[in-house]
């Protein structure tokens, strides 16, 4: 009797462990699919890092400039001229590298690319960027340079705030990162080149290593969970 | 209290696919026959005969149009579906909080 009394004890108690491993599974399953359908999540992690790794060398270039290391310019249009052309290579580059690991992470998630949810992210980003691009060529019209790197920072925020509706949520805090950078940066022109290697360089590589250690420890307590 | 749970939940949803379908369109209001097949990841035999049978249900509705001469079929939650539905992941959350 006793022995009848434990064996039914242990099948219940095992019965109940996988009950409570299906819902489980189930529970994750729906989240998994609300967000894959709701959300751009082929976004990949190293393109943040690459863009941060672009901005310093960037900064590491035109900092050297400034104190007469390597090159010197005679005119100060040469010099804007110069910055304008290392800005774009530096925009360019991000946005290439970004491409290429995004693309690579969508079809490693049997996703396309171009998708409901990722012409949403791109749209809400490209707003406020585009338009903080237009501003930042009228404050270079009116040769107000110092405004350009808080202005920049600040528009660059905003995008990604815009954007995090649709992509992974966690883009929201750095946007607002960005924001209170460049809103800082305004009270501190001339130290601009600094805010720029802060906000673009610094904290993008900060963010993502931080997204990666989190991530990847997440990871690896489901496989433990679905091994119990 | 446990077993009696176990009846609550909706034999409709028990398979992971209609499972799938159901997560999605209660966040949508209306998507794409294709955009579910590339969400779930399944055949188009699969996917349509699970569809078939929420239709059957009366848990989802199907909706057929023509976008620029191409036939598109959409589908959508329905009011009982919402409810069936809703009703199925408390239960399911009732169960993991045990």
């Amino acid at each position: 009797m006793c022995v009848y009394l434990t064996l039914k004890n242990k099948v219940l108690y095992k019965t109940l462990i996988m009950e409570s491993l299906d819902t489980n599974q189930a529970i994750q399953e729906i989240h998994r699919m609300m967000n894959r359908s709701l959300k751009f999540l082929s976004l990949s992690g190293l393109s943040g890092v690459f863009a941060g790794i672009y901005a310093l060398i960037a900064v590491f270039i035109v900092n050297k400039h400034q104190n007469r290391e390597w090159f010197v310019f005679e005119t100060p249009e040469q010099n804007l001229k110069f910055y304008i052309t290392l800005a774009i290579i530096t925009l360019v580059l991000a946005l290439v590298t970004a491409f290429f690991f995004t693309k690579r992470k969508a079809r490693k998630n049997h996703l396309s690319l171009w998708n409901e949810n990722s012409k949403s992210a791109l749209l809400y980003f490209l707003i406020p960027l585009i338009s903080g691009g237009v501003f930042c060529l009228a404050l270079l019209h009116y040769t107000f340079i110092g405004l350009l790197a808080p202005t920049a920072l600040v528009f660059y925020g905003l995008g990604l705030v815009s954007a995090s509706r649709y992509t992974y949520s966690m883009i929201l805090p750095l946007g607002i990162l960005e924001i209170l950078l460049g809103l800082v940066n305004l009270f501190y022109i001339g130290k601009g080149l600094w805010f720029w290697a802060m906000g673009f360089g610094v904290l993008h590589i900060a963010y993502e290593v931080y997204m990666y250690v989190k991530y990847d420890s997440k990871q690896s307590n489901t496989t433990k969970r679905t091994k119990f | 209290m446990k077993s009696h749970l176990i009846h609550q939940l909706n034999k409709a949803f028990e398979n992971r696919i209609r499972l799938g379908i159901m997560s999605i369109l209660t966040v949508h209001k209306d998507i794409a026959y294709n955009r579910l097949k590339e969400l779930l990841e399944v055949t188009d035999g699969n996917l349509a005969s699970h569809l078939k049978n929420l239709e059957k249900l009366e848990y989802i509705t199907v909706e057929k149009t023509f976008k620029n001469r191409k036939p598109n079929t959409s589908y959508q939650i329905t009011e009982l579906g919402k409810i069936e539905f809703t009703k199925h992941l408390n239960t399911l959350e009732q169960l993991f909080k045990k």
